[in-house]
């Protein structure tokens, strides 16, 4: 049982990761951001090219990843969901915006890098044994950067000013406006952010499960129910889901074994009859 | 009078428009030998079809992602049904659907409560519920799917033969073309029927502000059911179809792809325009198989001009031809 939850937590971490990320996106622009996954897989590549490939220091790998990505997410909202979002009639049209990025970053991944599942050496060798609990110490390093990482950005969102600024922006956009915040900038900043933690994740995780171009949209949808599950657009929301789904996951696929490979239809049911109880998640606004 | 002259004019460019394809769309594809543009001509019916279902859903304001789950269901309901039971397909068409209805309206009372991007999420979700279940349930038969299913049989009233044995057609494709196409104007003919109903009317105060419409005495939660087991039961209807033209039936027929492809569909050709999923699906599709030829790049260049269509025409396709006819 140790080793099942030592197991959600650490798929717990990277997912709130992920999760936190979209939830960003969402609560500034009031965007699904359909292409999360893909930036995710885009991060991988862009580690395994550097770690991987050009033998450089992992650390040097992942700022390069969270860069990479920043910039693509800031370019992304300057030019194609701000204009969208200002011409188009109904807001919905940014959907139909992000599914066409996420096609794209998907087309860019193939070229770039082919299908072949792709994996770089371990970071760190060795494993954690004691009595109850076996874990490789590349999962716990992963773990705990990815918790570091989610603490460092409450703290960055609670106290520095463009947290603040964008926090204002979730909560009442006009509002925020005519205090002066700007918002266009902001926006900008929220965007790339959310593309950095995404790409971020991807650079951590391709050093456990590799990456492969397919996996985009999957971690899309795990994303998705991980924001559903906490509210959208909240930050607190998105680590709860995070959690949630990871311990979820964790427990079903050891209890369920014997049944089959029903540990996410299981999940997908228990979600929808907890949404018609609570519509908007743990902690979500209404009509968010 | 106007009105009158104008009704009569669509109602002639109706009449035209299905000649064109009943008649001249068979007579062209004989004259330059492509026989294959048959197949492609048909999933475009049947695939518009199922997108004209996704069209309702956004016509009561709530974005659906999840046609492929009906799809899927609509066409295992099928072949089932055909395979197991020998029920002639041309019963289990509507039979699919009206599974399809069914369950949505048991799946649509709680999630239809949803808004926004929260319904947009569960009904992607629901895509890969309907896949997954096909693979656990052993009806389905798993990941290997049914295959080989009978072409659709004779149909016949009083001894009258309606639809002759399509095994027995000397080239069943064009078959599967005329029905696709008689099935893809009833739908539409139903679909511009109901946007000028008084239930259409009801249903885009629904998509305006649903609390006023409810503070009004617009039964809401009765008319998004409704309009939802509509929108399944065209799925289920296009996924049937679908079944027995390619013979078979997998979990991955219809994938969370699909059903974001329906989707986008709609916005591409329009979502204020009933003919919108039509062109829509005409576009996209034919586009994606123009674009072959460019081989790796495909997929590339689809999302470059997808995206570059966002941008100049972010209310679809439909607003260049009908400019400013519905603006405020």
């Amino acid at each position: 049982m140790e080793q099942v939850i030592a197991n959600g937590l650490y798929l717990g971490a990277q997912y709130a990761l992920i999760a936190l990320g979209l939830t960003l996106i969402f609560a500034l622009m009031n965007v699904l951001n359909f292409a999360h996954g893909q930036m995710y897989v885009l991060g991988g590549f862009v580690t395994y090219a550097i770690y991987g490939q050009l033998k450089l220091p992992f650390v040097v790998a992942l700022l390069c990843s969270g860069v990479t990505l920043a910039i693509f997410g800031a370019l992304m909202e300057k030019f194609l969901f701000r204009t969208v979002i200002r011409r188009s009639k109904r807001e919905e049209s940014t959907m139909l915006l992000a599914a066409a990025t996420a096609f794209f970053l998907d087309a860019v991944v193939l070229l770039l890098f082919g299908e072949k599942q792709r994996g770089v050496p371990k970071i760190i060798s060795g494993v954690f044994v004691s009595e109850r609990v076996i874990l490789p110490y590349d999962r716990i390093l992963v773990g705990v950067i990815a918790i570091l990482m989610i603490a460092a950005f409450m703290l960055f969102m609670q106290y520095s000013k463009p947290g603040r600024a964008m926090r204002a922006l979730a909560q009442d956009r006009v509002a925020a406006q005519l205090m002066g915040v700007k918002v266009e900038r902001y926006s900008m900043i929220g965007f790339a952010l959310g593309a950095m933690l995404a790409g971020v994740v991807g650079g951590l995780l391709v050093s456990i499960t590799g990456v492969n171009s397919g996996i985009g949209g999957p971690i899309s949808i795990k994303a998705f129910l991980m924001v559903m599950i906490g509210g959208a657009g909240v930050v607190g929301g998105a680590i709860a889901g995070g959690f949630i789904l990871g311990m979820m996951e964790s427990v079903g696929l050891t209890v369920l074994r014997e049944y089959g490979d029903i540990t996410y239809l299981v999940i997908f049911a228990l979600l929808m009859i907890f949404l018609s109880i609570r519509p908007h998640g743990l902690m979500g606004k209404p009509w968010g | 009078m106007r009105r009158t002259q104008t009704a009569t004019l669509k109602i002639a460019s109706a009449v035209l428009f299905l000649l064109c394809l009943l008649v001249a769309v068979p007579l062209l594809i004989n004259a330059t030998g492509r026989s294959d543009l048959y197949y492609t001509l048909t999933s475009v019916a049947l695939l518009s079809i199922i997108s004209a279902g996704v069209w309702i859903t956004f016509y009561i304001g709530r974005i659906n992602i999840g046609q492929g789950a009906y799809a899927l269901t609509g066409g295992y309901v099928s072949a089932i049904l055909v395979m197991n039971y020998g029920v002639s397909f041309w019963l289990t068409l509507p039979l699919a659907g009206l599974f399809c209805a069914a369950a949505s309206v048991l799946i649509g009372l709680p999630i239809l409560r949803l808004r926004g991007v929260y319904f947009a999420m569960v009904s992607l979700v629901l895509t890969e519920v309907a896949r997954l279940l096909a693979l656990a349930l052993p009806i389905t038969n798993g990941a290997s799917g049914i295959v080989s299913i009978p072409l659709p049989s004779r149909l016949s009233l009083f001894g009258l033969t309606l639809i002759p044995d399509f095994a027995t057609l000397a080239n069943p494709r064009l078959g599967f073309y005329i029905a696709s196409v008689l099935l893809m104007a009833l739908c539409f003919l139903g679909l511009y029927r109901l946007a000028h109903s008084r239930i259409g009317q009801l249903c885009q105060s629904l998509q305006q502000n649903e609390e006023l419409a409810s503070s009004i005495g617009v039964n809401i939660a009765y008319l998004r059911v409704i309009a939802y087991a509509l929108s399944s039961f065209l799925g289920g209807v296009g996924g049937a179809m679908f079944a027995s033209i390619s013979q078979s039936i997998y979990p991955s027929s219809f994938t969370v792809a699909d059903s974001v492809n329906f989707m986008l569909n709609c916005f591409l050709g329009g979502l204020g325009y009933v003919l919108g999923p039509m062109l829509g699906t005409f576009v996209l599709y034919f586009g994606w198989d123009l674009l072959f030829q460019t081989g790796e790049f495909q997929l590339l260049i689809f999302s470059t001009v997808l995206i570059v269509l966002m941008l100049v025409l972010p209310n679809g396709l439909m607003s260049l031809a009908l400019p400013r006819k519905r603006s405020l």
